[in-house]
């Protein structure tokens, strides 16, 4: 029971509680019953068909593809630089640290202009790139590489905070005790992140999979070749097929609900672990 | 083992953490590493075990004779405990304890029943084999020591070093874990350095002191002689309370016979327990003194005396039968002559 004197009074607690609850219904709750409403209105076999459809079925694979590159690259990524900067002193530490932070403050249609610069046919790599018959832009490497770019702070931003506050004691005393580098961070290190890892990968999965901006810019837009499933939304939704866009959208928002889902069991557990 | 260190400098940035040390424990002692906070006794412990390195070209580690300077942390054979235990906290007791075997290389580790076995053996060692099976943050701060402790001895290192062993535990269970960790040592006679800031604890447990200040050794020897006879005025001070006064004014209080080691012009070290009191009519040696404060709880009465001439305050300890014969209060005036005194040059002033 919290002491009288710092208790608000019901009517204030009520009214709080109350907007609180109507945002959440109109904000959330509602776009994601209109998105499951509209992809069931013309019926579960529509639904199906949409899905079904080899374009829809190219953009769910190149999705997962993107996912399945991105994430186990950023997980390396985010740990080796959550590591180094938590655990260790050398110079242009700071620098490492705001730079990890670039691709949250910079838009993500700009970080799919830098690639088309840089790899674009009037880019810098871009002859060379011809010259060699490889292709970035307009095609697959051109998503992986934006969707890193856009996702590489999750991973390393989630673990920082953790190993700066865990410190370096524990390894010290696993040195101590004989262990090589190896074995520290696999049996002493590794173990205390897991569940901050673990989160950092499903806020990393989720972003990966719903990236728009920056894919948008560097994909082409070629059907069943460069579409990942939300360009493949907006295709559907631009030529009039608003049941075949919520169909695929409803996709999408079903992978969120079940990224958020296991993200509370991950917080339940972290809250549990001492 | 025994341990050496020569010439020892370590610079973080700009501080001077050791700016010269030199240290030689010998085999099977117990070593207390005294000093204040940032006087550098726990840098010199981490370059001992192997967790930071002199600065290149400053000195050398010996253990028995043999350099270790440039042998990494892991092969030195150190049982190193941590302040705050440092224990994995995702592993249970006896896992904890097994650590240190169970990351061996395949031909030098036993066979996983076995380290289990040692582990239990180590538990019991430290009266813990009941809590094999807890995690670190069920047990208490005193228990959580005693792990870090066989965990360290799994390894069976070749030195023990102890940084602030009881530093994070409260007063009565520092005491008994400290009279634990003398016996222990006389059972397991393992070369051992500790670590601390408390004078009381270094004196009461180790065989020998080495009280640093600032990145320099100050002094070694045993407890009775770094108290006795303390080299430095910083020795003296840190040693226990003392009174510091300017020398004239104590020359003539000195008791007949007394150690008449003051000079004219140097600072004057008293302890509080090293001056008598007297009736203030009583003549012979002595300074008049006004009782500031009277404090007589516990076995010694402290009182707090103003000396009449130069308004110096002087802390003084006397027995509280001493002090019922006087028969003194608040505003009486009061002879005071010195016991024992130590002078030193004002230019080692602190």
């Amino acid at each position: 029971m919290q002491p009288r004197a710092t208790r608000d009074p019901a009517w204030a607690r009520w009214l709080l509680t109350a907007v609180a609850l109507m945002f959440l219904l109109f904000f959330l709750v509602l776009p994601l019953a209109v998105v499951f409403s509209q992809a069931l209105e013309k019926g579960v076999g529509h639904y199906l068909a949409t899905i079904r459809e080899p374009n829809a079925l190219e953009a769910i694979k190149l999705t997962l593809l993107t996912v399945a590159i991105v994430v186990p690259a950023n997980v390396a990524f985010g740990v080796a630089a959550a590591w180094a900067i938590a655990k260790f002193k050398f110079p242009g530490k700071s620098v490492l640290t705001t730079l990890i932070d670039l691709p949250f403050a910079v838009s993500p249609v700009i970080a799919g202009l830098i690639y088309v610069l840089v790899f674009g046919a009037h880019g810098w790599f871009g002859p060379w790139l011809i010259a060699h018959d490889l292709k970035v832009i307009f095609a697959v490497p051109g998503i992986v590489l934006a969707t890193a770019f856009v996702t590489c702070p999750f991973v390393a931003r989630e673990l920082i905070p953790l190993m700066q506050a865990q410190g370096t004691d524990e390894e010290s005393s696993a040195v101590t005790l004989g262990a090589n580098g190896w074995q520290t961070f696999l049996r002493v290190t590794l173990p205390n992140i897991k569940w901050g890892l673990f989160y950092g990968v499903i806020l990393c999965n989720a972003r990966a999979m719903g990236e728009f901006g920056a894919v948008s810019v560097v994909s082409g837009h070629i059907r069943g070749v460069t579409n990942t499933m939300p360009l493949h939304v907006e295709i559907l939704y631009n030529e009039y097929n608003i049941a075949g866009a919520f169909a695929v959208a409803s996709l999408l928002a079903l992978l969120a609900l079940a990224t958020l889902v296991l993200k509370s069991v991950v917080e339940w557990r972290q809250a549990g672990v001492p | 083992m025994s341990i050496e260190a020569h010439g020892i400098r370590k610079k973080f940035g700009a501080f001077t953490a050791l700016d010269g040390v030199d240290l030689h424990v010998p085999q099977g002692k117990l070593v207390a590493v005294l000093g204040p906070s940032g006087s550098g006794k726990t840098t010199l412990l981490r370059i001992i075990a192997g967790l930071e390195f002199p600065d290149p070209g400053s000195g050398r580690i010996l253990f028995h004779g043999d350099d270790v300077t440039d042998i990494p942390a892991g092969r030195r054979r150190v049982g190193f405990v941590f302040q705050h235990y440092a224990l994995f906290r995702h592993m249970s007791v006896l896992e904890n304890v097994a650590f240190g075997l169970r990351v061996r290389r395949r031909r030098d580790r036993p066979a996983p029943p076995a380290i289990l076995e040692r582990a239990h053996r180590l538990l019991e060692l430290v009266q813990l084999d009941g809590l094999a099976g807890r995690f670190p943050s069920q047990l208490s701060g005193g228990q959580r020591q005693r792990v870090a402790l066989a965990r360290a001895l799994a390894v069976e290192p070749k030195v023990l070093l102890l940084d602030e062993p009881f530093g994070a535990l409260d007063a009565r269970v520092r005491k008994e874990l400290r009279r634990w960790l003398r016996r222990f040592h006389d059972d397991i006679q393992l070369t051992t350095i500790f670590v601390t800031h408390d004078q009381e604890e270094a004196l009461e447990i180790a065989d020998e002191v080495v009280i640093m200040n600032q990145g320099r050794v100050e002094q070694v020897g045993t407890p009775q002689q770094v108290y006795d006879n303390p080299s430095t005025p910083f020795v003296y001070q840190f040693l226990g309370n003392v009174n510091v006064l300017r020398a004239p004014a104590l020359a003539t209080a000195l008791r007949p016979g007394g150690v008449a080691a003051a000079t004219q012009e140097g600072l004057i070290y008293v302890r509080p327990h090293d001056i008598e009191l007297a009736p203030h009519d009583a003549g012979g040696p002595g300074l008049s003194a006004i009782v500031r404060h009277l404090h007589a709880a516990g076995p010694h009465a402290r009182l707090l005396l103003e000396q009449v001439q130069t308004r110096e305050q002087v802390e003084v300890e006397v027995s509280r039968s001493e002090l019922s014969g006087l028969n003194l209060k608040v505003n009486d005036l009061v002879r005071m002559r010195v016991r024992q005194v130590r002078s030193f040059a004002e230019d080692f002033a602190i």
